[in-house]
């Protein structure tokens, strides 16, 4: 039997790891990647919140939250692709394409 | 007792491996070490009888977006980012940005954490299982956003589609 505080703490860790790699890398990939990160950790405070007032609710919008995270990793997976192509890079300080 | 060393385990494993997915300087490994940090998120949703997540997040999350990743990454070539740095020209700012988060979610934590008062309870799994509770919730009182969920992932993969094709004719 655990408190869910201790769900809580394990998703503010997860969640501020995933911030710091999102503000750091320059590498677009990883920064899609620490978005997931950021995404799991507010899953799990969604489900230990929803076991705690025991209802399901949490748990089906963990599930809304997956599959956005689905959405976002195709498309944004899709625009590397079309980036890389046209500027063989995928560095995020080097994607300025609007700037001439 | 061995229900929160199991805790401490997989929180440890999904930390360690956030770290790791960060700080890696080859994207192939911050994909292997994300992959372990996700089965680690499953391990919690398992330790909290939310079953069904448990399957969505291996098949879904593991076995669909991660390999998905993979493939980009092997797709985008990467010999030249793995020569360059790897953080940055603005970390400074960013960690300093970090540190306030941290200090602020500490604080919320600490100060209004007993404020909260969750104690645990035992949990119970719903008696007729948890897939079949969230599936009434999801085509009961959630009919409407999975259609709208439906919807979006159409569009994004049509969208996705379109912009990683060569040329648009």
């Amino acid at each position: 039997m655990i408190p869910t505080e201790y769900y809580i703490f394990l998703g503010s860790g997860l969640f501020t790891i995933g911030v710091i790699g999102v503000l750091t890398r320059r590498n677009v990939l990883v920064i899609l990647m620490s978005i997931e990160l950021i995404l799991n950790a507010v899953n799990i405070n969604l489900v230990a919140l929803s076991q705690y007032f025991r209802s399901v609710d949490g748990q089906v919008f963990a599930i809304f939250v997956i599959t956005d995270a689905a959405a976002e990793a195709a498309v944004g997976l899709g625009l590397i692709i079309a980036f890389f192509r046209n500027k063989e890079t995928v560095n995020a300080d080097e994607i300025d394409l609007l700037k001439w | 007792m061995l229900e929160l060393a199991t805790f401490a385990i997989l929180a440890a494993v999904i930390l360690v491996s956030a770290i790791l997915v960060i700080t890696r300087r080859n994207a192939v490994h911050s994909v292997m070490w994300l992959i372990v940090a996700l089965f680690g998120v499953g391990g919690i949703y398992l330790l909290q009888h939310a079953e069904f997540l448990f399957a969505v997040q291996i098949i879904l999350y593991v076995g669909g977006i991660m390999v998905l990743f993979l493939f980009v990454v092997m797709l985008v070539n990467l010999d030249v980012a793995v020569k360059q740095a790897r953080f940055a020209r603005h970390w400074q700012v960013a960690l300093l940005t970090a540190v306030l988060l941290v200090a602020q979610l500490g604080y919320a934590l600490y100060n209004h954490g007993q404020g909260l008062n969750l104690p645990g309870h035992p949990l119970v799994s719903a008696p007729a299982g948890n897939t079949q509770a969230v599936g009434m919730a999801l085509y009961q009182n959630y009919m409407l956003p999975v259609e709208i969920a439906s919807l979006l992932l159409l569009v994004a993969m049509v969208g996705a589609v379109i912009m990683a094709k060569r040329k648009l004719e």
